[in-house]
This record gives C-alpha cells, sequence and structure tokens, in this order.
C-alpha cells in the first residue's frame, strides 16, 4: 500500500528534512507518526500525496511511483487519499453539506452520486442533522468531522490526517479518535501524526517515530515514548 | 469539457469579478481606455494607409512637350518614353483636354479660364504612369534628356514628406499602444492574482481532492477573457458610432473634402472583431500570467 525505500528530501533552502526512510504500510493498518516538532512527520506524509517530490529515492502508493509521477497524474493520485489537518480548512461561507460536497463536485461527480455519497458519509460522522450549519455554527470537534467526512466522501484508500485532535479538548479527541477507528475498520488505511501522548498510549496502534528525518523507532503496538 | 462544468466555470468567473468589484472596475477601464486609443489609432492609420496608397497610385510625370514639335517627333518620343522599362502607360493629353481638366477641377472658381479658350496657354503633354512609384525619379530624369521635352513635373517631393509623416505617426502610435496594452494586461493579472488570493483555501482544498489542474485554473482563465471582453465594449460603440457620425457628416457638409474615408461597413464590423480579439488576448495573458506566478498548478 505505501512503501518507501531510501527517502530523502532536502528542500531547496537547504534544510533536511528526510535523511533516508525505508518504511512499508499495509492496506488497512493504523499508524500514528510521533516524534518532536521540525523532525520531519509531516514532510514524510507531504510526500505521500506528492505535495512535496522526494529529493532522491522511491515512494510507491498504491503501486504507483509517485516521485516520478507526471505532474498531470497527481490529481489521480489524490483521489486516492484523503488529508485532514488540525485547522479543518472548511470553507467559511459554505454549509457542511456544501463543504462535503464541494470535493466531489470539483473532481466533476454527478448530482445524484454526490447527494447520496455525501449523506452517507455525513451520518458515518454523526452530522446529518447539521447539514446546513455553516462551519462558524459548529464546535471544533464537529468542525473536524465535517473535515473527515469530506477527505473520505471519495472513498479514499489511505487517510491522513495531520495533527487531528491538535486543537480539540481531550473528551472531543476520543470522539474523533473512535470516527478515525471506526473508517479504519472499513477497510481504509489511516495515518495519523500527533502529539497526544495519552491516545497513542492508551489507544494502542503501530507507532513510527521521526527524529531528525529518521526514523527512530517502529513498535506493532507501540507507546508514545516522549515526555512532553 | 461539459457544458455543466463551463456552466460552473462562468459563474465562478462571474463571482470572481463581483467579489474585487473595485479593482475588476479597474482593469476593466483599462482595457476600456486601451481599446478606444487603439481603435482611434487603428482608424486613423488605415485610413492614412488608404489615403497614402491613393495617392502612390496617382503619382504620374506629366510631360510637357515643346510647342514646336510636329506630330511626327511627338511619336517619336512617346516611343521612346515607352521603350524605358519602368513605364507601365503613357497617354497623351492635349492642351485642350488639359484646360477642360483644369475648369473642371476648379470647379466654380474655374469659369475664370474659360475665356482662355481661345488663346491656350498650355502645352500638349504626355502622361506618363510608372509600374513602381519608387522609380518615378529615374524615369523623370531620363525623360528630361529627350529632345522636344519642355519640362517634366511630378509630385514626388511632397508624397515623399506624407509618408515619412504617416511614418512617424504610425511609430509613435504604435510605441503608444504597446505601452498601454502592457498596462491593462498587468491591471488584469493583478485583479486574478487579488481572486487567487481571496479563494486560497479553495484552490488549496480543490488540489487536495484531486481536481484537475485545467478544472482549477478555467475560472480565472475566463475572469480575464470576461473583463477583456467587457473593456471592449464602451469602445466598440463610441467608435461604430463616431465613425458612423463622422463619414456622415463628411458626406454631406464638405463633399469635396480630399481624403475619402474608408467606408463604414464592413469597416467597423472588422474594427469592432479586432477589438474584442485584442481584449480577450489581453484577458488570457494577464490571467495567465497570474496564474503562473500564483496559482502553481
Amino acid at each position: 500500500m505505501i512503501e518507501m525505500n531510501d527517502v530523502w528530501k532536502t528542500y531547496k533552502n537547504g534544510i533536511k528534512a528526510i535523511n533516508g526512510i525505508d518504511v512499508k504500510i499495509n492496506k488497512g493498518e493504523f499508524v500514528y507518526i510521533v516524534g518532536p516538532s521540525g523532525a520531519g512527520k509531516s514532510t514524510f506524509m507531504r510526500m505521500m500525496y506528492r505535495e512535496e517530490k522526494p529529493t532522491s529515492g522511491k515512494i510507491i502508493i498504491n503501486g504507483k511511483d509517485v516521485g516520478k509521477m507526471k505532474n498531470k497524474n497527481v490529481p489521480k493520485l489524490r483521489r486516492d487519499i484523503g488529508v485532514v489537518f488540525q485547522d479543518f480548512k472548511l470553507l467559511p461561507k459554505l454549509t457542511v453539506y456544501e463543504n462535503v460536497a464541494f470535493a466531489l463536485e470539483v473532481i466533476e461527480e454527478n448530482k445524484t452520486v454526490i447527494r447520496k455519497r455525501v449523506m452517507d458519509v455525513l451520518s458515518l460522522v454523526n452530522l446529518k442533522n447539521k447539514a446546513r450549519f455553516l462551519p462558524d455554527e459548529l464546535s471544533g470537534g464537529e468542525q473536524q468531522r465535517v473535515s473527515i467526512a469530506r477527505a473520505i466522501v471519495n472513498n479514499p484508500v489511505i487517510l491522513l490526517t495531520d495533527e487531528p485532535t491538535g486543537n480539540l479538548d481531550p473528551d472531543t479527541a476520543w470522539e474523533i479518535m473512535n470516527l478515525l477507528d471506526e473508517i479504519n475498520n472499513r477497510g481504509t488505511t489511516v495515518l495519523m501524526a500527533t502529539h497526544n501522548k495519552d491516545i497513542v498510549n492508551s489507544f494502542r496502534k503501530r507507532v513510527i517515530a521521526i527524529e531528525d528525518g529518521l526514523i527512530s523507532r517502529d513498535e506493532a503496538r507501540g507507546e508514545y515514548g516522549y515526555e512532553d | 469539457m461539459k457544458i455543466k462544468t463551463f456552466g460552473r466555470h462562468s459563474k465562478e468567473a462571474f463571482k470572481n469579478i463581483g467579489r474585487n468589484g473595485w479593482m475588476s472596475f479597474a482593469s476593466i477601464s483599462a482595457v476600456t481606455v486601451t481599446l478606444l486609443l487603439v481603435g482611434v489609432f487603428l482608424t486613423l492609420v488605415l485610413n492614412l494607409n488608404a489615403f497614402g496608397d491613393q495617392l502612390e497610385e496617382d503619382v504620374e510625370i506629366r510631360t510637357f512637350i515643346d510647342l514646336t514639335a510636329e506630330k511626327e517627333q511627338q511619336d517619336e518620343l512617346k516611343a521612346k518614353i515607352e521603350n524605358i522599362s519602368e513605364v507601365e502607360s503613357v497617354t497623351f493629353q492635349s492642351k485642350e483636354e488639359g484646360l477642360d481638366n483644369l475648369i473642371d477641377n476648379l470647379g466654380d472658381q474655374g469659369e475664370v479660364f474659360e475665356s482662355l479658350k481661345d488663346e491656350n496657354p498650355l502645352s500638349d503633354e504626355f502622361v506618363v504612369k510608372t509600374s513602381d512609384p519608387q522609380d518615378i525619379n529615374r524615369v523623370a530624369d531620363q525623360i528630361k534628356q529627350f529632345e522636344y521635352v519642355e519640362n517634366v513635373e511630378f509630385g514626388q517631393e511632397t508624397v515623399n514628406r506624407l509618408f515619412k509623416v504617416l511614418e512617424i505617426s504610425r511609430n509613435v502610435g504604435l510605441g503608444l499602444v504597446i505601452g498601454l496594452l502592457f498596462t491593462a494586461m498587468f491591471l488584469i493579472s493583478n485583479t486574478i492574482k487579488l481572486t487567487i488570493v481571496a479563494r486560497r483555501t479553495e484552490i488549496e482544498i480543490m488540489k487536495l481532492v484531486g481536481a484537475t489542474n485545467w478544472f482549477i485554473r478555467w475560472p480565472f482563465l475566463i475572469e480575464g477573457v470576461l473583463i477583456g471582453i467587457f473593456g471592449a465594449l464602451i469602445p466598440i460603440g463610441v467608435l461604430i458610432y463616431g465613425y458612423y457620425f463622422l463619414t456622415d457628416l463628411i458626406s454631406t457638409r464638405y463633399p469635396t473634402f480630399f481624403i475619402d474615408l474608408l467606408p463604414v461597413t464592413p469597416f467597423v464590423y472588422q474594427l469592432a472583431a479586432l477589438l474584442v480579439v485584442l481584449g480577450v488576448i489581453i484577458g488570457v495573458w494577464g490571467s495567465l500570467t497570474s496564474m503562473r506566478k500564483f496559482l502553481k498548478v
């Protein structure tokens, strides 16, 4: 599903973000990406959906070499990958329904399919009754659920989440974790970059620790392992 | 592209224009001013060009024949002139015809010359045309050498001076227009840059969920085209009406005006089409510039 062979990434300004990473993540796994800020977690994930190109090495997503992929094929790759951010990135003037539907409209899906898929995914994230609300009228946890709904409405095989609980209180964070777990149980591979020690330690999954652009630890049912 | 998709892109483009109302207004005004000047300038240049062609056409050498020449010698002279390779035609004009022409050309004032008919002061002449107006100097010099040639006359210097003036005004105008085109283009690209900045998150999400690059570009391209077309509307109206008015004025009030303007149709329609095309080109060019810089798709 996801495979990296000796991947390096040096930014144009000289910063070495990734310094030779080898990793393999199978279909259906749930993986935490942990490590100090600036250690390369975000770069690691951004390379998967070709927001960044590796300087050298091979990244295979879903059987395709992402590093060598032509620009015109990138949109196709991204339709297989859902991405969720700490700050939700919802469009403030669109309703919950419209925000989720937007992801399908811009890939020119037809209206009936959009309607059905959006309603399905809104009931999965338990926001069907708030479909007409604007993002401002929702709590942080609800907004994050909308952004997750938008990320998975296209049935991607991989869901990348960058600090999805970063802006949320502990109870709400758990809500999001349960949702991600449910999505994972349906067969989607989920990667979650996080600083949330409690969640990692109590909701045990595979943990990949990245430090100084290298994988320092990779444990099947690991712990957070940092004091911060 | 599906029609529905095109509809969506156009709707987005209109929204973008509305969202940055003042900036859109500024770009449309810039296009308007530019195209108005381009239109006026083109009208002038094209008319002057037509006038110039007309003049070139009319350039001829008038060869006045010595009064002492008999019919035989006149024929001999005609043959010699016709032998010059650059000469296209040689027409004989008797002094009587010359006087008639003069009287006709002067209109009312020509009547005073009627009394000269009994004692015609003019000479018989050959009207010589060259195949290329550029050769006229050389041919005239040659003819001057022939026997029984009293004098040669041609308007070359006037024509040359006129062409020089035409050329200078054309170049100055062209420089001005190119400068204006760049300004308009720059303003459009700036307007679209604002739109792109205003829709940053939207574009980011479109990219993330896998919208194609062209899907993202189209609304901005259409926005540029629309600004170009809106900018062309006023200049087209002004030019069509203005040109119609001008030709009408000249033909009714000054029927003897020495320049024939190009006929209203198809000229104004060609000009209108050209202005729309120019507007669209500036618009597309402006949006491409801002997309390359700010959209990175």
